[in-house]
């Protein structure tokens, strides 16, 4: 009865995060076999300064910096990323919604800051 | 002064200078008919009698920058502090919304530009001046360089009734309050009652006005949501180098204009944000200050606070008497 009632338990909990990921179309962990998208973080540029992704198709962004720490930000695929300098960061990312998306560096790297940003096309 | 709504103002504005630079607005934050209660128990609160008293926000000067779009260097911010002074009713305060230097990765020469921004301010005829940080200012040390200049970055004060806190979203590099100062103002807040008239200032939007270029506070909603147990809450806000008037439920945000450069209303414009052109034959165009009334007194269903906006380019106009004149009289 009790081990029954754990099983419901961890299968409910398994549920909800799953369900959260799928909200989110983003998470951290990631597969072999799913693309994998170089970007280098780099004041006050990103490169490549423009990618382009498939709805509904999952890929990993693996960002690094090459100087300090950076931000990678785009509200509607919810990504919101620190990028410390001299460590690399995956995202696994699904994108649910197509258009053109200005992915913006949100942690204040000097004073070209505020024009750091890259494209994300989502088709 | 009589009350006209922004829009009404505005055309008497244009008509008067030619170009719409002298705007008013009369938020009714503090209107309603409980407000005799509201000061009553805000004196309470604070151990200061209501009063009424103006003040002045100032935004944006980017001491020590001296790139494109804009060749002024500190003369936007030297003309502010003249048009201050040379106002009818001396202002009890400035609040200044960050920003107040250009960052660099040179200590020594950032400290001189706060040194530069202070000589320049403590020329405001002004008994009280009062800062918070811009991302310029504290976004590469976490805010140590700014705090030895001007002190904490986040804060509060009690003045004639009205009570003013300090936000900083800037000093953690990103656009974020964080879960201490969210705990402190939470504390800070309690003591007040529900209509207490209550000033926020801090650099960033609280609310997503335009994410894509950082214009926003990651975790606003859940300073909005400590605030909506309070009725009168109006929050003075920069960054954005234009003004801008919102509201979120009960609370009203009012972006100030910079002393720098502007930027382009961001409705329909795609892509990077791009500082509006200089104009060389209107240097202080789209520049300004904002003045702030409180007028203290118990007006069921109508406005204890008035904002207005002028652009520094009046003076040009008109001279400093002819702005003074608009202020005292509308109708002109």
């Amino acid at each position: 009865m009790f081990q029954e009632k754990l099983t419901k338990t961890a299968f409910l909990t398994a549920l909800c995060i799953t369900g959260l990921l799928a909200l989110s179309g983003t998470k951290h962990a990631h597969a072999d076999d799913v693309p994998v998208i170089e970007i280098t973080a780099k004041r006050f540029s990103f490169s490549p300064d423009k990618i382009t992704l498939k709805k509904g198709q999952t890929v990993i962004l693996r960002l690094h910096s090459e100087d300090v720490t950076h931000g990678f930000f785009l509200r509607p695929l919810h990504l919101d990323e620190e990028i410390p300098a001299g460590h690399t960061t995956d995202v696994t990312v699904t994108p649910q919604t197509t258009g053109t998306f200005m992915t913006i560096c949100d942690h204040f790297c000097g004073a070209n800051h505020g024009n750091m940003n890259m494209t994300i096309v989502v088709e | 002064m009589k009350q006209h709504d922004r829009r009404s103002f505005l055309k008497i504005a244009g008509s008067s200078l030619g170009v719409g630079v002298l705007y008013s607005a009369y938020p009714a934050a503090l209107a309603g008919g409980q407000a005799g209660n509201m000061f009553a128990s805000l004196g309470h609160a604070s151990g200061e009698q209501v009063a009424p008293f103006s003040f002045v926000q100032l935004s944006d000067a980017h001491v020590g920058f001296n790139g494109p779009p804009d060749p002024l260097g500190t003369r936007a911010f030297e003309r502010a502090v003249d048009m201050i002074n040379g106002l009818s009713q001396r202002p009890d305060l400035v609040l200044f919304t960050g920003d107040l230097t250009h960052d660099t990765e040179d200590k020594d020469t950032h400290a001189a530009r706060m040194k530069q921004f202070q000589e320049i301010s403590k020329k405001i005829n002004v008994p009280l001046i009062k800062h918070v940080p811009g991302e310029h200012d504290a976004g590469l040390d976490g805010g140590a360089l700014y705090r030895e200049f001007f002190g904490e970055s986040h804060y509060s004060f009690d003045h004639r009734g009205v009570h003013f806190v300090a936000l900083d979203n800037v000093s953690r590099a990103k656009p974020e309050i964080g879960a201490d100062q969210l705990a402190w103002l939470k504390k800070d807040l309690a003591r007040f009652s529900k209509s207490a008239p209550i000033v926020i200032f801090t650099h960033r939007p609280l609310f997503d006005l335009r994410p894509d270029w950082e214009w926003f506070t990651s975790d606003g909603d859940e300073v909005m949501n400590a605030l909506t147990a309070y009725d009168n809450v109006t929050v003075l806000y920069g960054h954005i180098h234009r003004d801008d008037e919102h509201e979120t439920g009960k609370i009203h945000h009012y972006a100030a204009r910079s002393l720098i450069f502007a930027f382009p209303d961001p409705v329909g414009v795609q892509g990077p944000r791009k500082p509006l052109p200089f104009d060389k034959d209107h240097p202080f165009k789209n520049l300004g200050i904002r003045t702030v009334s409180f007028n203290g007194r118990s007006q069921p269903a109508s406005s204890s606070l008035s904002v207005e906006d002028i652009e520094l380019t009046a003076r040009e106009f008109r001279g400093i008497n002819g702005v003074q004149q608009l202020l005292r009289n509308p109708n002109v």
